[in-house]
């Protein structure tokens, strides 16, 4: 790990242990999760060179996996968090095998109608309780003994839990396995070329970024303990391409900025009403236009640094 | 009375023609969205808004200027489409070196914004829209009763989609964009000012999502959320035709639109997924789509 | 500055003597949180918090020195965003109160917190009967309307006036499905018979199917089982296709005045549905409602939502007023002990699950020929009185 990259690391784990004594502690494990969530975006786009318009699908799917298998059947909150990661995981494998069959636009085009579809599903089904969503969750007892329902506990949880996904995301970028997806990215003829299964490759990186978004969706609904709409909805799915494009298409720690700074404008312009959305569709606009290397992406050009 | 797997023909009939009026929205939109992708290859979130534009402005035309629809008809497409033109020479125009995704992506946030100042404005319960007095009525097939309106709609939609596909296929114009599509360095030094073309087959696109939003606001609420799902499934309409050909994107928009029908006959719970269903299952068996090429 | 502003506080605190003894911080601090920008915008949004300040001013809380502050915020319709925002404001801001949330996934999520921390929720918006149901809870009021009210209130009164028959079109997730359910209840309940039901996926956009199989059934009642977007293209279309001109009228199950406005009397002649306020019910809410519009600077009449967070902030005042207390929980069972009274929605009751009783009205949209002057929309065909009007206590399973 560069050294640069050391440090930031250091900072932003000294952010997220000291920031709970100023910022509100809620809002900061909000900002966690969809951190996690919006690096396994990256790993997919920043370093696969695939664009996914359907994210979202495996957030909620493992948020309503998660909600329900803690509230329905009782499972202690570590494996409720495990199995909607594994139904995330198997998601990502039933959409796998159909979407990475196109590149380019046509995948981002099929994903988001995979995407669509899963959300008509859980509106329709029974057990999501269609608009009023998953309600009540309990936290539980970590390992039977620790008490989630104490914001400290479930703070630390959470923390502990993205920097887990964030560590592995790194690793699995530096490893010979992520050096080839940046090859396939790069020129995927020329991989193929090589002798490398592209799509044997692609499709690990597709699985590996859904078990990763299951992860950041079981998460949040132990946080908030609840699960809902909003978090199949393809809105969201855009709201975290938003994110990593602010914050810097293949950095390692744009995502994080790009989540952090989204999330706090939805919560600070709350009182703002009708332009939330309308500044989200202004700064994609500025991003794509004028600002391609996001935030992270400038401060790492500037410093003459990979961050 | 002679029945289909338990539903009666004629009622079958009725959802046959109601199946093809709405593919005629379909196939306006989708072609659109090829007619752009031909020569941009962008791909126009944006769509979903500017058919919305369409409807709104032939509101505003109506209330404020007193225009009926067929004005609105004649006016709304040039003005969106200018609007359009205009997206295309400050913004897209910019793009077209990069990776085609920056294209999805400048214009996922331009729909949002489009879509919140409509919302800032008008709200979203919607706002009324008379049906013209000449086309208000219907007539009664045998089979159904069929609102004038509904056959209009696919009377006009089959000779825009046939007259685009005309065009682009026959004449010595859509020679020259079929060219540009494939070799625009070549045609520019042909003496065609490729830039202008690109510019006037965006706008052209967008009149074409305009008219969809005209010939829809009598019959479909007028709200600005009016176009951000239906693009959705127009997307997946694009992706089981394939880009590769006008005509392919005409008749997979109409062939959809009546699968859709029927399923709301035999099992109405599915007929908002049975395109992304069909979708999944082309995508298996033919990932090029029916009617277009690897690329 | 703001040393001055509490220094004020304290002051106005100190003169009020025992009245504010029991008010945390001096200050009685009033949410207004609801959709700001998207669906709801128009039945709740701005208009909402405009009726909350009027509520304030009508109660004279400056008069009685009580210091009332009202903040507001959009919850975007998404149940996380409306729970952190709840949180905060509990913890952070030092709001006692939260009003409207007329999404039902934000509601029940922003019910459970009030509950945990002791503070008061007061719905307007929210359709969801399970929060005086199986979600009820003791720091909990659901003002304005629910979803088995106007069903019931539709069904019965329509059955009542012959209306026998009938086919439902659905919309086919949680929500219709207890529209439906609620309202086929009632129908066989007054001998009434269903034809037949479809159930379509929700923002359908395209009706005529599912209309042409409803007129097919000759059923003399369509009832549309669905909200917002999906209600307004069914009725859009249903006109297109002749149905209320064919002698079959169409029922709506959750309708506001805005979407009658957005659709125009034109296409929206002849629908049957059910409302708790209609702006030009008396002099009293006609006075009301020009003052709404003075104090709002629009042109959009009031709402039956914007209504209820107007008269639920004026008997919260009046409750904190009575018990000299802030407190959530007691301020809560304080406004269920006193009866209530308002220029809206008359005099009436809370329930102990939490429910406000007041009388509905089953209302018919004019004709264009019929209508006056601008929202001159309904013709008020029955009153349903206020003990019948909403669920059977019994019936809700709160365990309260």
């Amino acid at each position: 790990m560069p050294r640069s990259q050391k440090i930031a690391l250091a900072l932003m784990a000294a952010f997220f242990l000291l920031a709970p004594l100023v910022l509100y502690p809620v809002f900061l494990m909000k900002a966690m999760c969809f951190a996690l969530f919006a690096c396994a975006f990256n790993l997919l786009i920043g370093f696969g060179g695939l664009l996914s318009f359907g994210h979202a699908m495996f957030l909620g799917t493992a948020g309503y996996a998660a909600a329900h298998a803690a509230k329905v059947w009782g499972f202690p909150p570590e494996f409720a968090i495990l199995f909607g990661t594994a139904c995330a995981a198997l998601l990502g494998l039933v959409t796998g095998l159909l979407a990475i069959r196109r590149q380019g636009i046509y995948f981002a085009m099929t994903t988001l109608a995979l995407a669509q579809m899963i959300y008509f599903y859980y509106l329709q089904a029974a057990f999501t309780g269609g608009e009023d969503g998953i309600q009540a969750v309990p936290r539980g007892m970590l390992f039977g003994f620790i008490d989630l329902s104490n914001v400290w506990a479930m703070y630390g949880t959470v923390f502990v839990i993205f920097m887990g996904g964030f560590l592995l995301v790194y690793r699995t970028i530096h490893s010979p396995f992520g050096q080839v997806l940046k090859a396939i990215r790069e020129n995927e003829q020329r991989a193929l070329s090589l002798g490398y299964d592209v799509n044997r490759y692609k499709m690990l990186a597709y699985m590996l970024s859904a078990t990763l978004a299951g992860l950041a969706g079981s998460t949040k609904a132990l946080v908030f303990q609840l699960a809902s709409l909003t978090d199949v909805h393809w809105s969201m799915s855009g709201e975290v391409v938003l994110m990593t494009l602010l914050g810097g298409l293949g950095t390692v720690f744009g995502p994080v900025v790009g989540a952090f700074i989204v999330i706090t404008m939805e919560n600070y312009l709350a009182q703002l009403g009708a332009w939330v959305t309308i500044s989200q569709g202004v700064i994609f606009v500025i991003c794509v236009l004028a600002f391609r290397r996001g935030v992270v992406g400038e401060i790492g050009n500037f410093l003459k640094k990979p961050l | 009375m002679t029945e289909i797997f338990g539903v009666p023909t004629q009622a079958l009939f009725g959802q046959l023609l109601i199946g093809l009026i709405n593919g005629s929205f379909y196939a306006l939109l989708s072609l659109g969205l090829a007619v752009i992708f031909g020569l941009l290859n962008i791909i126009n979130f944006t769509h979903g808004a500017q058919y919305m534009m369409g409807a709104f402005v032939a509101y505003l035309l109506g209330s404020k200027l007193g225009l009926g629809y067929w004005w609105s008809l004649l006016l709304v497409p040039p003005i969106v489409g200018a609007t359009g033109m205009l997206i295309e020479r400050l913004m897209l125009s910019k793009l077209y070196k990069l990776d085609h995704l920056y294209g999805l992506l400048l214009t996922f946030g331009l729909a949002l914004i489009i879509q919140g100042l409509f919302r800032n404005e008008f709200g979203t319960s919607g706002l009324p829209f008379s049906m013209p007095a000449e086309l208000s009525g219907g007539r009664n097939l045998g089979f159904m009763f069929l609102p004038n309106y509904r056959g209009w709609v696919i009377v006009a939609s089959l000779v825009i989609c046939l007259g685009t596909w005309f065009v682009i296929e026959k004449t010595k114009l859509g020679s020259y964009l079929r060219a540009a599509t494939e070799n625009p360095a070549l045609v520019q030094a042909f003496g065609i000012n490729v830039p202008r073309m690109i510019t006037l087959t965006y706008g052209f696109g967008v009149a074409l999502a305009a008219l969809a939003g005209v010939m829809a606001a009598p019959i479909y609420q007028v709200s600005p959320q009016m176009g951000a799902d239906l693009i959705i499934v127009v997307f997946a309409v694009v992706v089981i035709g394939g880009m590769g050909s006008i005509l392919g994107s005409i008749l997979t928009g109409f062939g959809l639109g009546i699968v859709e029908g029927l399923t709301k006959v035999f099992y109405p719970e599915a007929s908002n997924t049975v395109i992304f269903v069909i979708m999944a299952i082309v995508l298996a068996a033919k990932p090029a789509g029916l009617f277009g090429t690897q690329k | 500055m703001k040393l001055k502003r509490t220094l004020l506080a304290v002051a106005i605190a100190a003169m009020a003597g025992t009245v504010n003894a029991q008010i945390s911080d001096g200050v009685i601090k009033i949410g207004v949180m609801n959709d700001m920008a998207s669906l709801y915008v128009d039945i709740a949004g701005p208009g909402s918090v405009v009726a909350a300040r009027m509520a304030v001013e009508d109660f004279g809380a400056a008069q009685k020195g009580m210091k009332v502050e009202i903040i507001s915020a959009d919850h975007q319709n998404k149940p996380d965003v409306g729970s952190q925002i709840a949180n905060q404001w509990f913890d952070v801001d030092k709001v006692d109160a939260i009003f409207d949330v007329p999404t039902s996934s934000v509601a029940l999520a922003i019910a459970e917190i009030a509950k945990k921390k002791g503070k008061a929720f007061i719905n307007s918006g929210a359709a969801s009967s399970d929060l005086t149901g199986k979600a009820c809870s003791p720091n909990t009021i659901h003002w304005t309307y629910d979803t088995w009210m106007l069903a019931n209130g539709t069904g019965s009164a329509i059955v009542k006036t012959g209306g026998d028959t009938w086919f439902f079109i659905t919309a086919d997730y949680a929500f219709g499905h207890a529209l439906e359910r609620d309202t086929e209840a009632v129908v066989l309940k007054g001998g009434g018979k269903v034809l037949g039901k479809v159930r379509h996926p929700l923002n359908a956009q395209d009706f005529s199917s599912f209309l042409l199989q409803a007129q097919a059934s000759k059923a003399k009642v369509i009832g549309l089982a669905n909200a917002g977007g999906d209600t307004i293209n069914s009725i859009k279309q249903a006109s297109e296709f002749g149905i209320t001109k064919g002698g079959q009228s169409l029922a709506g199950m959750l309708v506001f005045i805005s979407d009658i406005h957005g659709l125009g009397l034109e296409k929206a002649q002849g629908l049957i549905f059910t409302e708790t306020f209609y702006w030009d019910l008396n002099d009293q809410t006609r006075a009301w409602t020009k003052r709404f519009l003075a104090a709002s600077k629009g042109t959009k009449y009031p709402t039956m939502v914007q209504a209820g967070v107007y008269a639920s902030v004026l008997h919260y005042l009046k409750a904190v007023e009575a018990g000299k207390t802030d407190d959530g929980t007691r301020t809560i069972a304080q406004m269920k002990a006193m009866p209530t009274d308002d220029p809206l929605f008359g005099k009436g009751s809370i329930r102990k699950d939490g429910r406000k009783l007041h009388p509905a009205y089953l209302v018919e949209v004019k004709k264009p020929s019929e209508s006056k002057g601008p929202y001159d929309y309904y013709k008020v065909r029955a009153t349903i009185p206020a003990d019948q009007a909403f669920r059977p206590e019994k019936d809700g399973g709160c365990n309260l």
